[in-house]
């Protein structure tokens, strides 16, 4: 398997996007917004069309499409009047409807769109790699750097604005972190999936977890095993990637909802 | 409302609020709180006491009048419900998510830092569990590690939300000594909002009652006999 240059890309790639998704969905579990991966997916998708229809990089505009989601998902819950959900509901609805008319518009409804919803070892290219690398690392420092302060807002948003602490600016970070992390991961897992991997391995490691720290850390370790596996499996048995690492997350969550359950029992 | 010769930490004039136009939650309040007090704002649910501690803490802008707090670092404990979620937070952990003012919200924790979130948890007597999960201490527990938290800043302004809720009446009774150990030997001023406040009624310096505006605002013994609460009794 890893005779293949794209495989190499691929786990390459993947391994980072392992890393990434729970680290970023670890603030989105604990703030209760698992779904606002899903939500930003679907405007990434109006974002993948776009890119189509001008000729230009879809990973480009669905990175700024994602964006655009994140930040008015953001403002539309803290300053619109409408509750998180409903804020979600309204991105996550007109993202798809934008996307299915400028899909039909740009006449893009074939294999290569698919790709992106669904994940694709064939598609990632070196200049792939190196995106995912730079803006991956980028995300990760940034979240290193600040996640005393991410922490404590996710934690008690009220308190940390009285403490003084730029809640709102926290927010925006969390909102586009998760954004580019749906842009960078559409390649392998797919814009329709990326949302799982930010949440199950998070709600997988609370399961076993003892302190915050251990369920950040377990966390991006299941992210990572869930990935590279369902990346070997998919070559081997010729699944398609994006499924294959989600069963492996959801069935990495199984094992440790089990385990959990025996040892209380114990 | 008592004449007040301490320096105020907090000053309300002529406050009025409502979350939404037309319907006022509160009317001209006027309210001043000194350096080291311990005042217990309490009143029915819906009175309004939980909106006059938000104005307070900056969480609502006033319709009308003005709202001044002297205090530099506020420690805030918000209804304990909120924080105790599925998150298999310790109470180290949580603690240290209070120490932001101070320590500024860029890289890891100084040792400065740390000593002070120690200092806090021992101030509470939990040393001894440091590093277990919030969710698997008892309710009294929990209460104790957030007010931890709320004094990892160090602050001289303490603010608490309904602490008592969840939390069995013998925990109540040490949270209000704990309270007045805290005012004692840190000198912070204490604002405790609650429903009931029969665990701090033998220890705060003034009870303010809302209804709407301030219909009470003076020592416990006072207060009229109507609202005192029955299921604390204290020689």
């Amino acid at each position: 398997m890893l005779d293949l240059e794209f495989m190499r890309l691929a786990l390459a790639t993947g391994a980072i996007v392992g890393l990434l998704a729970p680290a970023v969905g670890f603030f989105l579990v604990e703030r209760k917004a698992s779904l606002i991966g899903d939500g930003l997916g679907h405007v990434a998708f109006a974002g993948v069309a776009l890119g189509y229809l001008l000729g230009i990089s879809p990973v480009l505009t669905a990175l700024v499409a994602a964006v655009l989601g994140a930040l008015t998902i953001e403002w539309l819950r803290t300053r619109g009047g409408a509750a998180g959900d409903q804020a979600l509901a309204l991105v996550f609805y007109t993202g798809i409807a934008a996307g299915v008319v400028l899909v039909s518009k740009a006449g893009a409804l074939n294999v290569n769109l698919f790709q992106f919803l669904f994940g694709s070892i064939l598609t990632v290219s070196r200049n792939d790699l190196w995106t995912v690398l730079v803006l991956g690392i980028g995300a990760l420092v940034t979240i290193a750097v600040l996640f005393r302060g991410l922490v404590a807002t996710v934690l008690d948003e009220e308190g940390s604005r009285v403490a003084g602490v730029p809640v709102t600016r926290l927010n925006v970070v969390v909102a586009v972190l998760a954004a580019l992390t749906v842009a960078v991961s559409m390649r392998i897992v797919g814009i329709l999936l990326i949302a799982a991997l930010m949440v199950l391995p998070v709600i997988a490691a609370n399961r076993i977890a003892w302190s915050l720290r251990s369920t950040f850390a377990l966390s991006m370790a299941f992210g990572v095993s869930s990935v590279i596996s369902g990346l070997s499996v998919a070559y081997y048995a010729d699944l398609p990637p994006g499924g294959t690492i989600v069963l492996v997350a959801a069935g990495t969550f199984a094992l440790c909802a089990v385990g959990s359950a025996l040892v209380r029992r114990a | 409302m008592p004449e007040l010769t301490l320096p105020p930490v907090v000053e309300l004039d002529g406050v009025s609020f409502g979350y939404r136009a037309g319907v006022r939650v509160l009317e001209d309040v006027s309210l001043t709180v000194g350096a080291g007090e311990f005042v217990a704002i309490a009143g029915p649910n819906g009175g309004g006491k939980t909106t006059l501690l938000r104005l307070v803490l900056g969480l609502e802008r006033p319709a009308a009048g003005t709202v001044r707090v002297f205090s530099q670092r506020i420690g805030y404990l918000p209804q304990r419900s909120r924080l105790v979620g599925e998150a298999p937070v310790t109470v180290r952990e949580v603690v240290s998510t209070g120490r932001l003012a101070p320590a500024g919200i860029w890289g890891p924790l100084r040792r400065t830092d740390r000593d002070a979130v120690t200092r806090a948890i021992e101030t509470v007597g939990l040393a001894g569990r440091a590093d277990a999960p919030l969710r698997t201490l008892s309710g009294g527990m929990q209460q104790r590690a957030l007010i931890a938290k709320a004094l990892a800043s160090e602050p001289t302004l303490l603010a608490l939300d309904e602490p008592t809720t969840g939390v069995d009446a013998a925990s109540q009774e040490s949270l209000g000594l704990l309270l007045e150990e805290l005012r004692e030997q840190l000198g912070v001023t204490i604002l405790y909002v609650s429903h009931e406040f029969g665990a701090v009624e033998h220890v705060v310096d003034r009870i303010v009652l809302v209804r709407g505006g301030i219909v009470y605002d003076g020592p416990p013994s006072g207060l009229p006999g109507v609202w005192h609460d029955p299921s604390h009794h204290h020689a």
